[in-house]
């Protein structure tokens, strides 16, 4: 068991070397009509963005349905040719490649979707769709396929024993675990995570993204992860990029980004985001956007927010809002924001006033955690489970008491429970999300 | 600055065509019904159990569930797909398919009636009038053949007995109410030619459009975008205060009952496993499911970087559960007593805050 106690979370360590590199990338589709399919106008899903990735990092990029952020996850591993602009993998223009070195490449970029049920083929057992990709690049054959697909069904929570059987025996969470075994079977060094865990239970996504995080830790991913999610993009990235009708509009840290928001849309998107907590939710200062998106066929001219904008009203309508395109300009370290009044929106309380004063994470009470620690202490527990392990079940009370314990790196076997419904938790070495800081006046529970 | 999605000042607050007069006699009629049911609920659920018969059994969907909704209360019914909520929901509004479906025992009181005594023209009078309805996709619970004047006319005509001219009137009122701007000329547009946050607030301009004393929301904002969902939750919410109305709000979105709900019930398999205030149940709660539940959401206002708690394993099938707590096979607290008999619903400290699990019973081992 480990001793050190440390009070913040350690940042996770990603080396500064540019993974993929998406330079003023474009991807417009045409609306085609009449029965000459003549093109009626474009579709600006994607209009100008540039970002990096960095190995080792996982970059966030969030906004709302139709803001081009599926289309960019497609366009950075080539599922989608980009209109104008590239996409550099490793230092390579995947535009310049020959279809043969494209596949080549493609082993070290792979994609997990949003939807288990139809990104799965039906027809084919768990054990043909792991292995699919592990033939077509040749990578293993025979008893060492096979061996290689255990594995990954291992890697991932899935009972091996499972290679014979259909999608349509699992339910949704064990479907993304296949989904994600199928990405990780050719070593993938890049993931684009494209919504994994939308379509899934409020306690199922919990363990498919912890189940995304250690596979980060223990096999050094590279993580896109495309999200609505504001709470589950925080959760897991690095950096996130904030997009609006195709555009990004404000990128950086998620420290920075979520306490200090540049750009007015993020504030707007940050404050409809419901909190878990009456407390908070009463507190809040809502801004209600009026209206809809704009269409992207025909985006507002000047920045593209302002029609939605409470900025803009409360500034008197300025005019450069409606004639000029802001640019993504610095405004701290890495946190960049394309609004001409970034530092206008930096100021106001807007969208993160409830979190200044940092509610108690309710769920799992102290007291529940210290029986539990005494149930396994007397040898009174579930055997076999490691919540009721003397360490599982002291390191989350320690936890609960606001000391944070180094993750270890959790070993990955444990992530799920193969085949038993009764369900085994895994040793959480930072288990509960319990608030470190002292709690604020009044807002403990008994 | 907080913006108002519908402007209340120049739409008028009741929607009729004399609105002082309308207004007045709507707001007595309210106090009159407050004083005579004073103590009464306006929805009372005693016993409610909803089976389905599937090739593989039958699966107890709902299952002796029992809870009471006050007037003008808003009440959440939370939970995890399968839980058994939407089908709680169908079962009040008597829509539940049948066959396969079967309400098999229990009570339903709405505003004194007997709901399961009716006989289907009582029911259709009731329907759409005194219960309104949201579902969560407003595209296939429009009908896409119809106009949105003619679909929203549509109850007012059935249930008020309007003209056709006093009835055209109204849906205009109503559409303005929502937040739709130039509704007049919008009365004879199809439901494509409106976006998903526009059909839900046509989807509510339905549900209010007989003044109906309870609204059955039914993930309302499920397929929305996030800002969109705070512009449909703010009309829900300040409409219903203005007109009185009872919200049955069904979400998996704890955030959601967080914001809305005066009262919570929790849906495990079929059954209530916790029910409380809003406060009670988020500051303190008593069911190691719910704490689950909690726990397992990543939250905006979270320190980054912790390992989420999950609640790990699947939920149960509901075919001839055993009598135990269903909860059981996945609960870490879990003694030989859960797995031998299920637990009842009972107080924790307050009246209003009762809970199913052995553990947190005032003699059980977490406490």
């Amino acid at each position: 068991m480990t001793t050190t106690v440390e009070t913040t979370p350690t940042p996770r360590v990603t080396d500064q070397k540019v993974l993929v590199q998406v330079d003023d990338l474009k991807i417009h589709f045409p609306i085609r009509s009449g029965i000459f399919k003549t093109v009626k106008g474009t579709v600006k899903a994607v209009d100008g963005v540039s970002f990096d990735v960095r190995r080792g990092e996982t970059l966030g990029l969030v906004g709302e349905s139709g803001c081009g952020k599926s289309t960019i996850g497609r366009a950075m591993i080539r599922l989608r040719e980009p209109t104008a602009g590239t996409v550099a993998f490793d230092g390579v223009d995947l535009g310049s490649l020959s279809s043969d070195a494209l596949r080549k490449m493609r082993r070290r970029m792979q994609i997990i979707f949003q939807d288990p049920y139809g990104s799965l083929d039906p027809r084919m057992t768990v054990g043909s769709t792991v292995s699919e990709p592990i033939e077509t690049h040749g990578l293993a054959a025979g008893q060492a396929k096979r061996d290689r697909v255990a594995e990954l069904l291992t890697l991932v929570g899935l009972d091996p024993a499972y290679v014979n059987r259909y999608p349509h025996e699992f339910s949704g969470g064990q479907r993304q675990r296949i989904g994600v075994a199928r990405a990780l079977a050719v070593e993938p060094e890049f993931i684009v995570c494209d919504e994994p865990i939308s379509a899934l239970d409020v306690s199922i996504q919990a363990q498919v993204l912890n189940l995304l995080t250690d596979l980060r830790s223990r096999l050094g991913l590279t993580y896109l992860f495309v999200a609505h999610d504001l709470s589950v993009v925080k959760h897991i990235s690095d950096r996130v990029a904030v997009m609006y009708l195709g555009k990004v509009v404000e990128i950086g840290p998620p420290d920075q980004l979520y306490a200090a928001p540049g750009h007015p849309y993020t504030r707007a998107l940050l404050s409809a985001v419901p909190v878990p907590d009456p407390t908070a939710e009463r507190k809040r200062k809502r801004v209600i956007l009026q209206g809809d998106v704009p269409s992207p066929v025909n985006p507002p001219p000047g920045c593209r927010f302002h029609t939605r904008c409470w900025l803009y009203e409360r500034l008197g309508q300025p005019e450069e809002c409606r004639t000029v395109d802001p640019p993504l300009v610095a405004i701290s370290g890495e946190h960049q924001a394309a609004c001409h009044f970034a530092e206008e929106s930096v100021k106001s309380d807007v969208g993160v006033a409830h979190m200044e004063e940092r509610s108690i994470r309710h769920g799992t009470p102290t007291k529940a955690l210290e029986s539990l620690a005494g149930d396994a202490a007397r040898g009174n527990g579930n055997q076999g489970d490691p919540l009721q392990t003397p360490g599982g079940a002291m390191e989350a009370l320690a936890a609960s008491l606001g000391a944070h314990l180094p993750s270890p790196g959790a070993p990955v076997a444990d992530l799920g429970a193969p085949g038993s419904s009764a369900g085994v938790p895994g040793p959480d070495p930072e288990a509960p999300n319990v608030d470190p800081q002292p709690p604020a006046p009044g807002t403990r529970p008994s | 600055m907080q913006q108002e999605p519908v402007s209340t000042e120049d739409v008028p607050t009741v929607i009729d065509l004399s609105p002082d007069e309308a207004r007045r006699e709507h707001q007595e009629q309210m106090a009159r019904q407050e004083a005579e049911r004073k103590d009464g609920a306006l929805l009372q659920v005693r016993g409610l159990s909803t089976h389905f018969n599937t090739p593989d059994g039958v699966v107890q969907a709902v299952d002796d569930v029992s809870f009471e909704v006050g007037f003008g209360e808003t009440l959440g019914l939370v939970g995890e797909s399968g839980c058994g909520k939407s089908v709680t929901a169908l079962s009040i509004a008597r829509l539940v398919p049948d066959p396969p479906g079967r309400i098999v025992a229990g009570e339903i009181m709405f505003d004194g009636i007997d709901v399961l005594k009716l006989d289907s023209d009582e029911m259709r009078k009731l329907r759409g009038k005194e219960i309104g309805f949201i579902f969560q996709d407003p595209l296939t619970s429009l009908n896409p053949t119809l106009t949105i004047g003619y679909q929203i006319a549509e109850s007012i005509r059935e249930h008020m007995g309007l003209s056709q001219k006093a009835a055209s009137d109204r849906v205009v009122d109503l559409l303005g109410k929502v937040g739709i701007p130039r509704a007049r000329d919008r009365l004879d547009d199809y439901p494509f030619q409106f976006s998903g946050g526009m059909r839900q607030r046509v989807m509510i301009a339905i549900a209010l459009s007989c003044d109906p004393k309870l609204i059955l929301a039914d993930e309302p904002t499920t397929a929305l975008d996030v800002t969109i969902q705070a512009q449909i939750l703010e009309l829900i919410q300040t409409l219903s205060e203005e007109f009185h109305t009872a919200v049955l709000l069904i979400t998996h979105d704890l955030g959601i009952a967080a914001g809305m709900c005066d009262r919570v019930n929790v849906m495990y398999a079929g059954e209530i496993v916790e029910t409380g205030t809003v406060d009670e149940l988020f500051a303190n709660p008593q069911m190691p499911y719910a704490w689950g539940l909690l726990d397992s959401l990543p939250r905006i206002d979270d320190v980054r970087g912790e390992r989420l708690r999950t609640i790990e394993g699947l939920p149960p099938l509901l075919i001839n559960p055993a009598d135990a707590c269903r909860f059981s096979p996945r609960c870490a607290y879990a003694r030989d007593i859960c797995r031998e008999q299920g637990a009842q619903l009972t107080s924790r400290g307050s009246e209003a805050h009762l809970a199913r699990c052995w553990a947190t019973e005032p003699e059980g081992w977490i406490s």
